[in-house]
């Protein structure tokens, strides 16, 4: 019975305690802490002339103002660039505090530190700071062709400049491909910003014990092992004095991965300081300008084809804006531009980019990271390759596929990993023909034909993708039974509302033969596990998933190696049901794992009666050999690593049906339809809960989301008001089918499912436009005041 | 997002929160259900010196159905008079609006006649109270004043009550025979501000022929603008009527969509609003989108 828990869909243990409000997040922690609060920059771009802070002195209640120049210097210098690039030559990260020059609306210059957050906003109000405004540079190709710097030392506000190029069987560059081929198209597609959003935002909470000299550090983050490390190196700490735990958290969506953010210094760094307990929650006008966006970027495409639609050569130019800073590195534009091949084979592929410095939030990556605007490129241009030659658009597709006997399938890229992308296993025919039985895509015209009898408008649209998921280097799983029978599991990568209590506990309660009430699950806090990676690129199952597996199977092995020798029998013999070790066959011969694991250790006080009752068993330890065997530890508990050679690749096929309102230019999505390929599931719900939750912010990104800048650099819509996130009511029933091609890369053949369903809604949503309207779809998202304009332009 | 610093008071009687506002003056806010007000103090776009919170007062959150109307007291809460079944049958508008104004959640706060005095032009009641010709009753210590609505929004989140002054109710009047009401919106997502609304009010003699024809948009100008079609609907019919409609407001462009298709919209849900409204009064309810 237990073995079958792997591939079950257990509900979330988590829920209950997440759903009645009794989660326990940032916020929730250190009532009585100071509170801190920033100042942050109202211009875009100005250097700093004055900070006066002289009337904020008299808040009663405030208990520090720092500035960049309060900072000692390992804390004022510039944050780190997390993953540098030989094709980065200009890369430029945020100071904790501003120095002199502020590049974005919302970078932090002042620091307030104050009984509470209301007192510390009330100091920050009356905190003066002189700036002289610079001319901002705001957007793409502004940024491309603007003499304004956003960093004076950086020409032409150009980061990053990458080419990769694989050629065509016969050896033709894709540009020489493209003229050779029959047929070209060459066009230019544009997506907009958005950005993470947690419900929670970011957050630090930092308790100094000088007598201990040692630092705890709650913080709302996606890795709370690598802002262990990021910490005590800027504050010049022993690691081992250093713990930051990961509690509750509401959401990351990849702006938390990020770090350390200049609060997870601060922060800390002043409750040394001060001797006293520090806390900052990020409210949710700070989340819109001083976190992360992602999204926008400007595509140039050019495609050569044959009849069939077979794309011979494929040129993409992309522009991609990278706001202010490059914390983070290339990782989105180097994702887009590797994975936008998906699931085709193209006869030759080169893509370059630009990544550009604005004067907008930096940008770093968001579920989906790059492989959004990856997916509407390569899709629309699927699309426009069907139109041109008269095709249906799945023909198209089908004429394209990489075909189930080509894995494993060199694209011939470099990855965001640095090693091939090399396709795993995958079949994508099989796909798409469930796709279309599941949408009803060979019989939409009749539907199409009664909608139109009726006046309405109704149009289709499909899009494919791969997802390179459960990137390395290395995730780790210990796995420890106690003499109650219970199983700990821990794992050092964070949770944000995942169900990983769920689904780390079923593949341990699968590998271990116990019930799943007896394991639970501890993520993300360095007391526990040191070593980890974090949460994000769809890698938790994967990475942690596989670790924890191999844990189990040495802590399976010690515990049938013991119950052998209890039991007089032959390990081989042995089988774990239900919590117990048993001889298969044999009824009757047994012993708990508890039991077992009071054997695993010599020291043998009767603490409890399970430990009494083991003595029993416990035979005549030889006089001549220690204790504890040469090899052996005390205890039944086990550690391991899965560390992959490289990512592996899952994909999925979206289709939608959408109506468009010939009077009022309302779009509404009537059905949305999901065909996923994660290869073996751990827990079916979860990874629908997933797609779900992917579809819910691809519908924000195709239909709602964006960030308005204006030409000074304001961003207009900094509030949930104007800011349009889908509510429940924006997003249809989403209707799943799962294909399941198992990953041959790792023992569980899993692939990642976090950041499937966004990736290729605003694809799907333009073509199901475009076919409604009969009018081409160019940039996402889009409005029905957009709709209406591109109605009246096309007369 | 913390307010700033104020005077807090929480008045016990009708005649404590007068004295208390009459002595607050222009640093006097009046804190009742707060759907408006609290973010405004938290995103400190309003640092008023002093906040009156009058949700402790008695006998104001009521909904009474008069003959010539419905007066709805100062704490009656959105949900309150979507519900009141006396309400809707005096006045079908007022339901019809609140099922359009935001979510339940802040229905269930927020208050109408705080939402009249907070005076958005994109907010349904300022135009329901605007195209029925209701009015608000204005407070001070020794004086009470009703003041009609057509003079009662004076601008943007601007409306006549005085520094000061606590509004102690709104009157909606109504529904006359053969009258029939009708309230279409288009939002960006469902309970969103409108990005364009119009609510309709006909009146049709014992011939069914239109006597009164009047629309009210809604994020259309400064204050609700109401528009008199009667001639229009005898002449032309209700298209010719919508697109009088639609010329008349002057819609802005924002961040959430053009002025023309704020315009444009405008002519449809008009055309939308006067045919069910005129399909109402005609005792024909099978129209109803």
């Amino acid at each position: 019975m237990t073995t079958r828990l792997f591939g079950e869909p257990v509900p979330r243990r988590e829920d209950p305690r997440l759903l009645t409000g009794r989660g326990r997040y940032l916020d929730d922690l250190g009532a009585g802490a100071l509170e801190a609060a920033f100042v942050r920059s109202p211009h875009a771009h100005a250097r700093i002339l004055d900070i006066d802070v002289s009337a904020a002195i008299e808040v009663e209640g405030l208990v520090a103002i720092y500035t960049w120049e309060d900072l000692p210097e390992e804390v004022g210098a510039p944050l780190p660039l997390l993953i540098p690039h030989p094709a980065l030559t200009h890369g430029r990260t945020a100071r904790p505090l501003a120095r002199d020059v502020v590049r974005h609306v919302g970078e932090p210059v002042v620091m307030v530190v104050a009984r509470d957050r209301y007192l510390a906003e009330d100091a920050c109000a009356l905190i003066r700071v002189d700036y002289e405004p610079a001319e901002a540079v705001v957007g793409v190709e502004t940024a491309t062709r603007s003499a304004r710097l956003v960093h004076d030392d950086v020409p032409g506000n150009v980061g990053a400049h990458l080419v990769q190029e694989v050629p065509s069987a016969a050896g033709l560059g894709a540009r020489e491909a493209i003229d050779a081929a029959p047929h070209t198209l060459s066009f230019r597609l544009d997506i907009e910003r958005s950005a993470s959003m947690p419900l929670e935002g970011r957050g630090v909470y930092a308790r100094w014990d000088a007598d201990d000299r040692s630092l705890r550090i709650y913080s709302s983050t996606q890795t709370s092992t690598s802002v262990r490390m990021a910490v005590a190196a800027r504050l010049g700490l022993p690691l081992t004095k250093v713990e930051v735990i990961a509690p509750d958290v509401g959401g990351g969506f990849g702006v938390k991965i990020v770090h350390p953010w200049p609060e997870e210094v601060l922060v800390p760094w002043a409750a040394m300081l001060l001797g006293r307990e520090v806390k900052w929650t990020e409210d949710r006008r700070e989340h819109f300008v001083s976190s992360a966006h992602e999204r926008a970027q400007v595509q140039h495409v050019r495609v050569g084809f044959d009849d069939a639609g077979r794309v011979l050569g494929l040129d993409v130019t992309i522009l991609h804006d990278h706001g202010a800073y490059t914390p983070y590195g290339i990782i989105v534009p180097i994702i887009t531009a590797t994975q936008l091949p998906g699931p085709y084979r193209i006869g030759a592929y080169r893509v370059e980019f630009s990544s550009v410095y604005t004067n907008t939030v930096q940008v770093t990556p968001y579920r989906g990271a790059g492989r959004p605007q990856a997916a509407f490129c390569m899709e629309r241009t699927m699309d426009r390759i069907a139109a041109h030659l008269g095709l249906d658009r799945t023909a198209v597709r089908e004429a394209n596929f990489i075909q189930p006997d080509e894995f494993p399938y060199d694209q011939g890229l470099t990855f965001q990993d640095g090693r091939p992308l090399i396709y795993d296993s995958g079949d994508y025919p099989e796909s798409l023909r469930m796709l279309k039985e599941l949408i009803g895509w060979d019989s939409f015209g009749e539907l199409r034909a009664r909608a139109a009898a009726e006046g309405r408008r109704l149009g289709i649209g499909l899009g494919c993708y791969v997802e390179g998921t459960g990137v390395g280097p290395y995730e780790g799983g210990h796995v420890q039974i106690t003499s109650d029978g219970r199983v700990h599991v821990s794992t050092g990568l964070t949770s944000q509302g995942q169900g990983h209590e769920t689904a780390f506990a079923q593949i341990a309660a699968a590998e271990l033969g116990v019930p799943l009430e007896r394991v639970s699950v501890v993520t993300g806090d360095t007391r526990r596990f040191g070593y980890a990676v974090g949460t994000f690129a769809s890698r938790a199952a994967v990475m942690s998933g596989n670790a924890i597996a191999l844990a189990c199977r040495r802590v399976r092995e010690k515990a049938l190696r013991i119950a052998a020798d209890a039991l007089e029998a032959d390990p081989g013999d042995l089988e774990i049901v239900d919590g117990e070790v048993r001889v298969a066959g044999t009824p009757g011969v047994a012993v708990p794992l508890a039991t077992v694991a009071v054997l695993a250790n010599p020291l043998r006080y009767a603490f409890d009666a399970e430990a009494a009752r083991a003595t029993q068993f416990a035979g005549t330890p030889s006089p001549d050999r220690p204790p504890v065997a040469e090899g052996e530890e005390p205890g039944l508990e086990g550690r391991d690593y899965y560390s992959p050679v490289r990512s592996t690749f899952a994909s999925g096929m979206h289709a939608a049906i959408v109506e468009t309102d010939p009077l009022t230019a309302e779009i509404r999505v009537l059905r949305y339809a999901v065909v996923h390929d994660c290869g073996n599931l751990v827990n079916p719900m979860i990874v629908e809960g997933q797609i779900h939750g992917g579809v819910a912010q691809g519908v924000g990104g195709a239909l709602y989301e964006r960030m308005v800048y204006d030409e000074h650099g304001q961003l207009l819509n900094a509030s949930f008001m104007d800011f349009l996130m889908p509510y429940v009511t924006e997003v249809p029933r989403i209707e799943t089918a799962h294909l399941r091609t198992p990953s041959p890369l790792n023992p569980l053949g899993i692939k990642g499912a976090g950041e499937a369903g966004v990736i290729p809604v605003s694809a799907v949503i333009a073509s199901a436009v475009e076919d409604a309207e009969g009018i081409r779809i160019d940039r996402m998202p889009i409005s029905p005041s957009e709709l209406f304009d591109l109605r009246r332009a096309a007369g | 997002m913390k307010p700033p610093p104020f005077e807090y008071h929480a008045p016990r009687s009708v005649a404590e929160a007068m004295e208390v506002l009459a002595a607050a003056g222009p640093e006097g806010k009046v804190l009742a259900g707060g759907q408006s007000l609290i973010p405004l103090l938290n995103m400190r776009l309003a640092a008023p010196g002093h906040l009156v919170d009058v949700n402790r007062l008695t006998g104001l959150d009521t909904v009474e159905v008069e003959p010539g109307g419905v007066r709805v007291g100062a704490l009656a809460r959105h949900a309150r008079v979507e519900r009141s079944a006396g309400a809707a049958a005096a006045q079908p508008l007022l339901r019809q609006a609140l099922r359009l104004v935001a979510h339940p959640v802040i229905r269930n706060r927020g208050t109408v006649v705080g939402s009249l005095v907070h005076a958005d032009p994109a907010a349904e009641l300022p135009a329901v109270l605007a195209l029925l010709g209701g009015s608000v009753r204005l407070a001070r210590p020794g004086a009470v004043r009703d003041v009609p609505a057509a003079g009662f929004f004076t601008g943007p989140l601007e409306s006549a009550a005085e520094p000061g002054e606590l509004a102690l109710s709104a009157f909606f009047p109504a529904l006359g025979p053969r009258c029939g009401t009708a309230f279409h919106e288009v939002a960006r997502r469902h309970g969103d501000y409108a990005l364009a609304g119009v609510a309709a009010l006909v009146r049709l003699d014992d011939g069914l022929r239109v006597t009164t024809a009047r629309a009210v948009c809604v994020s259309a100008g400064p204050v609700p603008v109401v528009v008199d079609v009667t001639g229009h609907a005898c002449a032309d019919g209700w298209a010719a009527a919508a697109r009088d409609v639609a010329k008349r407001v002057e819609p802005e462009d924002d961040i959430h969509a053009s002025a023309a298709y704020r315009r444009h919209l405008t002519g449809v849900l008009a055309e939308r609003a006067l045919r069910e409204a005129a399909a109402s009064a005609a005792g024909d309810v099978g129209t109803r989108r």
